[in-house]
């Protein structure tokens, strides 16, 4: 039973975790939050000064921040339902007996453990190069023309690698779920006459519903922050075709050292962000028993 | 009969699964291949398998050329060092919230993870000039501390969850018999503790090598770790195929490994246990 001893023992052993938590959140932020309404640029030192709310304005109504806004949606959007949808079929394909079962499954979650920046380079040139890239070779090799990926359809390319990448995270949580249904329960339904689609309707989805919702919700925090990848393979261009809200932020302030605009587009980013935390936090809260 | 077909059945997934296999893992297996060509060899057209020169050449000019060994070295004191000041802070933090919850406890954690829903664009700025004011920008320090902050809601979580499998009735009993708080944490629960500790150590150091929002923007030539070291080969006068392919291999290949081995602890760390 907890004592009044341990409970001040408790807190004491808390505080350094919470203290630096509660530094690391709160300085910041709030520092973004008070740049976000000076003009403060890099280059012009010594000359801030309080301009209310015209930093949100500008960065609002930049025509920027709708192609960021949307290329950020279309990112998120599309690489969710590639994993999503990839990961279901890779999970029933390794639920399944096979010869070799234990290596396939390392080869297919191989590409989570590589840093995004190798993984940006060795797409970028060793595969999608028009010139030297594997794809251009297979093209010729079959008499057609090269496709030039990253400059005739930037943005897809960045889903196409963002998704190989969190394939095997999305393969490995559904295959986790799928492998601890009842198998017993979906015999009995092969029995009661219910073919292979009606069991996956019936059965197998509702059972990983879940699983698909953590998936979803884990997957948006981490991709609405994809930035080496598009660092590394366009820099967000041609023009704005592949710059999200995270790059277009680091644009602004480290590229263009405007602090100001930047730090509205941080908490621009951050109010989106918390509106997909808070259905994550929901999630988890309610599978917590405390 | 119904073996034979069964069989069938069997040999037929196997064909379909070890292609799908070799092709999601195509990207890393080519890049391993280039790194064993001569430059030319590298982006020949139509490129060669297997039958090529193979040479170890790249792997000693990459290290001749720029210091990889010191990149190497920056990712392994920033990932270990950032994980292990990581454990020692989250260690009693996940003790108490294990063994002596209260009312608040569900609501610490879950702020602790809200915490890490804040995206790093957001205080990117405040950070970098912070950094650039107190010497930390292109510093392994800086860098340790800016992981250590945005893994250490992970490494408690974790912890936690591991702890709270662990019967709390034997940590009462070494109270009983006299053991004091830092006795029982460091003699009953952590040996208790080790795999759990050690799946929390593994997927830390993996998501600290691999990190690279903030090691490309406050490292520069000395601090750099490997993802921001191979960033630089991006520009185009550091475009060799052959070397790029040897880089990326030495970087990726320890954690690779790593990553195999704790890939249950992964499923189970990154969902903080929603998904069993």
């Amino acid at each position: 039973m907890a004592t009044a001893h341990s409970r001040a023992a408790a807190r004491l052993t808390m505080s350094p975790a919470v203290v630096l938590l509660l530094g690391w959140m709160l300085i910041p932020l709030a520092m973004t939050l008070y740049f976000s309404f000076l003009r403060y640029n890099l280059l012009m030192p010594g000359q801030e000064e309080w301009i209310g709310t015209l930093n949100y304005q500008y960065f609002l109504t930049d025509p920027a921040f709708f192609a960021a806004l949307g290329n950020t949606l279309a990112l998120v959007g599309g690489v969710l339902v590639l994993t999503i949808a990839g990961g279901i079929g890779l999970a029933l394909l390794l639920d399944r007996p096979f010869w070799g079962r234990g290596i396939v499954r390392l080869l297919i979650i191989a590409p989570f453990f590589v840093m995004p920046t190798v993984s940006a380079l060795v797409w970028k040139n060793m595969l999608m190069n028009p010139v030297n890239g594997l794809f251009a070779a297979i093209a010729r090799g079959l008499g057609l023309q090269p496709f030039d990926f990253l400059a005739e359809a930037p943005l897809s390319s960045i889903i196409l690698i963002v998704t190989w990448q969190w394939l095997p995270f999305a393969t490995l949580i559904l295959l986790t779920a799928l492998q601890s249904l009842d198998s017993e329960r979906l015999e009995a339904a092969e029995m009661d006459g219910a073919g292979a689609v009606d069991r996956f309707i019936h059965i197998i989805l509702p059972h990983l519903a879940r699983a698909m919702t953590v998936v979803t919700l884990i997957q948006t925090i981490f991709l609405l922050s994809v930035f080496a990848e598009i660092l590394v393979t366009t820099n967000g261009g041609p023009g704005t075709a592949t710059t999200n809200i995270t790059y277009l932020v680091y644009a602004q302030s480290l590229l263009q050292f405007d602090v100001g605009g930047g730090s509205a587009g941080g908490i621009v980013a951050v109010v989106l962000a918390n509106i997909v935390a808070v259905f994550l936090m929901r999630m988890i809260g309610r599978n917590l028993d405390i | 009969m119904a073996r034979a077909a069964t069989n069938r059945q069997k040999l037929v997934v196997t064909l379909v699964a070890w292609t799908i296999g070799i092709v999601i893992f195509f990207p890393i297996l080519w890049t391993a291949l280039t790194s064993f060509k001569t430059e030319a060899e590298a982006i020949a057209s139509p490129p060669s398998f297997l039958a090529f020169h193979w040479t170890l050449e790249n792997y000693t000019e990459v290290q001749q050329r720029s210091d990889y060994f010191l990149h190497f070295w920056n990712s392994v004191v920033i990932s270990v060092g950032s994980t292990l000041i990581g454990l020692m802070v989250a260690v009693p933090a996940a003790w108490s919230m294990a063994f002596v919850p209260g009312k608040r406890t569900r609501d610490v954690l879950m702020w602790m993870l809200s915490t890490k829903m804040l995206p790093p664009v957001g205080v990117l700025i405040p950070i970098y000039l912070l950094f650039r004011d107190f010497g930390l920008l292109d510093s392994r320090v800086g860098l340790v501390i800016v992981l250590t902050l945005i893994n250490l809601p992970i490494i408690v979580w974790m912890l936690f969850t591991y702890f709270r499998e662990i019967p709390g009735e034997i940590l009462e009993a070494a109270r009983m018999d006299g053991a004091g708080l830092r006795d029982e944490i460091l003699f009953v629960l952590l040996p208790m503790a080790v795999p759990g500790i050690a799946s929390t150590l593994l997927l830390n150091i993996i998501l600290a090598w691999n990190e690279a929002f903030w090691t490309l923007n406050l490292s520069a030539s000395q601090s750099a770790p490997l993802t921001a070291f191979i960033a630089s080969y991006s520009s185009p006068e550091g475009l060799f195929y052959a070397k790029l392919s040897a880089a990326s291999t030495m970087a990726v290949a320890p954690i690779l490994v790593l990553g195999w081995f704790s890939q249950k602890q992964l499923v189970r760390g990154l969902t903080f246990g929603a998904v069993k």
